[in-house]
């Protein structure tokens, strides 16, 4: 089955403030004892949005009404550091993300988003705080990640990003699920098995 | 020029390059555990796929078992569902399982080598990020996510990019006192937490050459807090005498086989790498952990840093890590008052970690109002300890002696912090809220200095509570 190619993901933001924001913080461990990825979307940043003491809203970025339509998250460097967690990207998708804005990102959470058809592009720091200070200014703004150009576009220009290339290609070819490209190379796999002394 | 073990290990097991320009490598054993597989057999089965080399995959449960209660139904009905889970995918599929019943239940990544499953030049992976703590044998091991253990299920490969690697030299002799674990977030506080990004490391020199393969797993394990996907180390003698004799490991003629090709698949004493850094064991004292990332760490005569002293990109994380902490800058670490103690994890719940804390503890008692665990990380492990005894000092001292499992490393099982508690730990993440209470606090140390933490109520510098001198 053909996946979509990905060439841009678009729609508003929201900044979730501060450096690596860890797969513990995305969901915490407690909410994983589940033996399937749905629901997991309503415990996303659980412990960031809800006060643990009171069980009340926080007046977190992710609560407030003025980023209630958003479907792109601004962060900052080493996001999704930590656990290999796949629960991680999948409680961002669940709870209706479509792509991630950081300066950076931890290498297995780069991955799994990758392979769930999440863009996580890179900016610099000065971009960062100019689309989060533009998003904060005028949420109802359209953000559009170009991975063709690899540019961010807001409402008063863009600013260039960046992403590892072979998982931009595998997003614009619709390559990014390599199940059926792994299962066809089973032969090569085998004959691979076989010239190694251990199996 | 000359290969390196990552490139040796990496060549041998690509089967193909793939359409985006990554490969697709041949992974030779694959770990599993009842959090991050239920999901991956699920879409198996979506797909009408099998497991491609079930001899190749081996499974046990460690994250939700509870450590206090072996009768089933566990109290909580979610754990129960998720063992259940793995019972029922490894019994259809035809994979071996550790489980609870077998007498050789443990941590993942403590099973792995402790059946001698862990071998050097190997290709290991596992939806765990501490996946890296099998390097320790000179094997290419990484954490993947639920996808990718789809992956490996169906076809025993997967898709990778290949890596950087930096060559990690500790040299010199670690003074009376200082430990792996000192070692590890010696290396941490110093490359960052994404110092590692995009590269493997690659750990030697002469304090490493003198590590144990469990001080070495200990190291090998936080690689990924730095943000390096796999850290391993050359195999040699030690490496080799550990195996010998396990369940797995190659056995009569076929072990003096196995031999040859791990000496051969070590770094050439000329390889290349990316990059080089050397750390001065002269430099390392116990450290501990300040903040909310493994890498805000601190010997324990310092003091808590003046943010603004710190590199610009480290400020706003550290302003973060001192109001979840409630710590002021300037204040020693030394003597905070602490709640909670654990020792145990993939990092520390070894048999020579138990070792060193139960013959520090010996004879003495945990301080008033400290809550105390010490937990086998295999049931290998607990078995070993206690033919030694040690659950009998540990009691005796005032700590519980529980059953094998990630325990208070994470909040999956009924071993957590509560409010606003302190922990001394040596497990491997001090995050906001790792320990099962969101506004829970970690403090990150070796097994010695947790033991002296236990006793004195507060971190404490181990050498002075133990007199520890050369």
């Amino acid at each position: 089955m053909a996946l979509e190619k990905i060439l841009r993901r678009s729609g508003k933001a929201v900044p979730v403030v501060g450096d690596d924001i860890d797969t513990d913080r995305i969901i915490p461990a407690r909410f994983m004892k589940c033996v399937t990825f749905d629901g997991l979307g309503e415990y996303m940043f659980y412990d960031v949005r809800f006060d643990p003491d009171t069980g009340k809203k926080t007046a977190h970025n992710l609560n407030d009404e003025r980023f209630k339509e958003a479907s792109i998250i601004i962060s900052g460097s080493n996001f999704g550091c930590g656990s290999s967690r796949e629960h991680a990207p999948q409680a961002i998708a669940k709870a209706g993300f479509v792509a991630v804005i950081a300066e950076g990102y931890a290498e297995i959470f780069f991955g799994n988003s990758t392979q769930l058809g999440i863009p996580c592009v890179n900016v610099s720091h000065a971009d960062r705080l100019k689309l989060s200070q533009a998003v904060e200014e005028d949420p109802a703004q359209e953000i559009i990640i170009d991975l063709e150009k690899m540019v961010v576009r807001y409402g008063a220009g863009e600013v260039p990003c960046a992403m590892r290339e072979a998982n931009r290609q595998a997003l614009m070819s619709g390559d990014w699920d390599p199940l059926q490209e792994l299962i066809d190379n089973a032969d090569k796999a085998d004959a691979v098995a076989a010239s190694l002394n251990y199996i | 020029m000359s290969k390196n073990l990552y490139e040796k290990v990496w060549d041998a097991h690509t089967v193909a390059e793939l359409s985006d320009g990554s490969t697709q490598l041949f992974i030779g054993a694959h770990l599993i555990h009842e959090v991050t597989s239920p999901q991956a057999f699920g879409m198996l089965e979506e797909k009408g796929l099998t497991v491609k080399y079930p001899q190749r995959t081996f499974a046990t449960v460690d994250h939700i078992v509870p450590t206090n209660e072996t009768e089933e139904p566990y109290s909580d009905p979610l754990a129960q569902e998720m063992i259940d889970a793995i019972r029922r995918n490894t019994r259809r599929h035809g994979i071996t399982f550790f489980d609870t019943n077998t007498g050789m239940q443990g941590v993942v990544h403590i099973v792995g080598p402790e059946q001698g499953i862990t071998q050097p030049g190997m290709t290991i992976v596992c939806g765990d990020s501490h996946t890296s703590t099998h390097g320790a044998f000179g094997a290419i091991a990484f954490g993947i996510g639920t996808s990718q253990v789809r992956d490996v299920l169906a076809t025993q490969t997967m898709k990778m990019g290949k890596l950087k690697v930096r060559r990690i030299n500790v040299n010199g002799t670690l003074a009376p006192g200082v430990t792996a674990k000192d070692v590890i977030l010696h290396i941490l506080k110093e490359l960052g937490v994404n110092g590692g990004t995009g590269y493997a490391y690659e750990y030697g020199g002469e304090v490493i050459d003198n590590l144990s393969m469990e001080g070495r797993m200990t190291i090998c394990n936080m690689s990924i807090e730095g943000g390096a996907r796999c850290g391993y180390i050359n195999p040699d003698e030690t490496t080799f005498a550990y195996l010998k004799g396990r369940p797995y490991a190659p056995k009569k003629e076929a072990w003096d086989a196995a031999v040859k090709h791990w000496e051969a698949v070590a770094s050439a004493p000329d390889a290349d790498y990316d990059d080089v850094v050397n750390f001065d064991a002269a430099d390392i004292a116990p450290t501990v952990t300040w903040g909310i990332n493994p890498g805000q760490g601190i010997q324990i005569n310092e003091t808590i840093p003046t943010v603004s002293t710190l590199p610009e990109d480290l400020q706003s994380s550290a302003r973060e890590a001192l109001e979840y902490m409630d710590f002021q800058e300037g204040q020693p670490i030394e003597g905070t008052p602490i709640d909670v103690v654990f020792i145990g994890s993939c990092t520390n719940g070894r048999l020579s970690d138990l070792q060193e804390a139960a013959e520090a503890v010996k004879g003495r008692k945990v301080a008033e109002g400290v809550t105390a665990l010490a937990v086998p990380g295999s049931q290998i492990v607990a078995l070993e300890a206690e033919r030694l005894g040690l659950d009998k000092i540990f009691t005796d001292a005032g700590f519980q002696w529980r059953q094998a499992g990630c325990s208070m490393c994470l909040a999956m099982n009924p071993d957590k912090l509560v409010g606003r508690q302190i922990c001394a730990s040596t497990s491997n993440r001090n995050f906001k809220g790792r320990q099962g209470s969101p506004t829970g606090r970690t403090i990150l140390m070796s097994p010695v200095m947790a033991a002296a933490a236990a006793v004195t109520g507060k971190v404490s510098d181990a050498r002075k509570v133990f007199t520890i001198t050369g």
